[in-house]
């Protein structure tokens, strides 16, 4: 039973009468009672003028951008002349541009590395946090690792700018005591990209870890008390037990883990602006820049559209690849 | 080297450990197995808070010891001559006004419609609810940066580019937040309508004096996330507004840093702090509904 998630604790609706009702609108219509004619007629009524503010809204601010970003994506538009349909000029453009390659190529690298530090930082965390400890310094940790998440992205790129500064900063300070020679962070394409890694990773892992502790919790703790029986001890435990028993939520943690890795884009703006030379220019940064600094609006919704379709199909995959591997109780 | 201490994830239920003999407390000594799993998690918590007392600590130098190394950790004779600087150089008032107009009436909104939302999907009857509200979900799957540009198109052709409408309009209606508020009312019993119907309400009564109330907690995580999310928003502010009276304090904060290039980091890092005072106060007072909110439909 999880204890993050409020709702669990409470009745079940399916188990209930009226959810089946409810499971089957207009099921009723004709079988149901007559004086309750009025009361379904108003509840229709009330039910779209609830709905109203949120389908309204969603329609003008994403359904409507949804389909008119695909349709730009076939257009040649700056905005002050009129928009001229050029196929597919745009992706096929878009595809041979060297710093689109680039960012894309960028952005997949990103999201392997910072993914796979992520969460297995989050994963060995959260099973240490999970073992035997006294119940404030529990408490302490998980406020720790939670907290970065809290703060925002450009506040914390500003601060880690100062952080890995080659001469002032703190961090070749530390490496210098260790007789480590200072290191060019932000100036050289290696230092930039791994600089933005460790950033985006130092905020973000708190996330998935909050998702493995729920994992964790939601084991039972017989299971372990069979697997000792059977001489399970340590790391062993671990690998015979809780990785799959975890697999549904490290699917989970990966898919909601990757799909904002693939959108990065306030860390390596506010830490590099993409540079030195393409180095951490990632997909969303070129979406941005090819859209409102050089007014080729056709071209980025093209590049949203690419964007769009690999998260798709990184998402699909993630989820077809999860029957073989992913162990359900 | 495993202890029979070490048994077991016994998590947040002591009551399942404490029925366990091998934890008894006549068996306990010292573990190298603890000991070298707490000093890896005290390394981990202090890579974590370390670069965050550093901002605190330095914004409190004075601005030409700023640079000086070592790095300072605690404070021990705080000067606020960045902060007052801060002020100077930044119109914090007007940053922090504009943050707080945008981030509170959009959480407020979202607070709104997506409970007045999400009750229509728990309990009442309509056409075509399953569909619209698997739509409603598929919403939530495209990232916000492939229809920012229509949304750009949009917001000028309303005649808002360049106002603080335009950050708030947008993200008012919320997939995640209707989601939320669904499961919340799908937990509320559905008798307490059909009790209200037997006292003679109408179901816009049944909703505001039954309902709503009971739902208070499920729109709090929906207001302090949204609270949380906008507050802290960069992508959609360097897009959508333009003039520096419209920026918003991450935005603000950026803009000071380039100013100053390298001048003199107390006074971002003053500045930074200042941005982070509401954040530590949500954090304090709703870290429980942060998490509850952030993990709810993961389905663990």
């Amino acid at each position: 039973m999880s204890t993050t998630s409020p709702h669990r604790e409470r009745p079940k609706r399916t188990a209930r009468p009226a959810a089946k009702a409810l499971a089957n609108p207009g099921a009723g219509r004709s079988a149901g009672p007559a004086t309750a004619g009025s009361a379904r007629h108003s509840q229709r009524w009330l039910a779209w003028i609830f709905l109203a503010p949120t389908i309204l809204g969603m329609g003008l601010f994403t359904l409507i951008p949804i389909v008119a970003s695909v349709v730009l994506a076939f257009f040649r538009w700056d905005i002050i002349s009129a928009p001229t349909f050029v196929g597919f000029d745009n992706f096929s453009e878009v595809v041979q541009d060297p710093t689109v390659r680039v960012s894309f190529l960028n952005t997949i690298l990103f999201v392997v590395v910072a993914v796979a530090f992520q969460l297995g930082l989050a994963l060995a965390l959260a099973i240490m946090v999970q073992e035997k400890m006294p119940a404030w310094l529990r408490v302490f940790f998980r406020s720790a690792f939670f907290f970065p998440l809290i703060l925002s992205a450009a506040s914390v790129s500003i601060f880690m700018r100062y952080l890995f500064n080659e001469q002032f900063g703190v961090v070749n300070w530390f490496l210098s005591l260790a007789g480590i020679p200072a290191v060019p962070w932000l100036t050289t394409p290696g230092g930039s990209a791994a600089v933005v890694i460790l950033v985006y990773v130092w905020q973000n892992f708190g996330f998935s870890f909050l998702l493995f502790i729920g994992g964790l919790a939601s084991i039972p703790v017989e299971t372990y008390e069979a697997a000792s029986i059977d001489g399970a001890t340590g790391w062993r435990k671990h690998l015979y037990v809780t990785l799959p028993l975890l697999s549904p939520t490290t699917l989970v943690a990966s898919v909601m883990a990757i799909i904002s890795a693939l959108q990065v884009f306030d860390q390596p703006y506010v830490l590099t602006r993409g540079g030195p030379g393409d180095s951490t220019r990632t997909a969303v940064m070129v979406i941005f820049e090819s859209a409102f600094q050089r007014l080729e609006f056709g071209q980025a919704s093209a590049i949203g559209v690419l964007l769009t379709l690999i998260i798709m199909a990184i998402t699909a995959a993630q989820f077809r690849l999860s029957k073989r591997f992913v162990f359900y109780q | 080297m495993t202890t029979t201490t070490d048994h077991g994830l016994a998590g947040h239920s002591p009551r399942l450990s404490e029925g366990l003999p091998e934890t008894s407390p006549n068996r306990r000594r010292f573990s190298w197995n603890f000991a070298i799993r707490i000093v890896l998690l005290l390394i981990a918590a202090t890579l974590t808070l370390g670069p965050v007392l550093w901002t605190l600590s330095t914004s409190l130098r004075s601005p030409s010891e700023s640079f000086k190394l070592p790095p300072s950790f605690f404070p021990w004779n705080p000067d606020f001559t960045s902060y007052g600087e801060v002020f100077q150089q930044l119109n914090i008032f007007l940053l922090v006004l504009n943050s707080a107009l945008v981030t509170g009436l959009i959480a407020v909104g979202q607070m709104v419609t997506a409970a007045m939302a999400g009750y229509a999907f728990a309990h009442l009857k309509f056409r075509g609810r399953g569909a619209l509200f698997s739509i409603v979900l598929a919403t939530m799957m495209v990232p916000v940066q492939v229809t920012i540009v229509p949304v750009f198109m949009l917001i000028r052709g309303m005649g808002l580019s360049d106002t603080l409408l335009a950050l708030i309009l947008p993200a008012i209606p919320t997939a995640f937040g209707t989601f939320l508020m669904r499961q919340y009312f799908m937990g509320l019993p559905a008798e307490l309508a059909e009790a209200a119907a037997i006292d003679g309400a109408s179901p816009w009564r049944t909703f505001r004096s039954v309902y709503a109330p009971l739902a208070m907690p499920g729109m709090a995580i929906v207001g302090i996330l949204a609270f949380n999310f906008h507050w802290n928003e960069f992508f959609r502010p360097l897009i959508l507004t333009i003039s520096e009276q419209n920026f918003t304090l991450p935005l603000g904060l950026v803009s000071l840093q380039g100013n100053l290039g390298t001048g003199s980091i107390s006074v971002v890092l003053a500045g930074v702090v200042l941005s982070m005072i509401p954040a530590l106060v949500v954090f304090m007072f709703g870290q429980r509904a942060l998490q509850d909110g952030l993990t709810a439909g993961t389905g663990k």
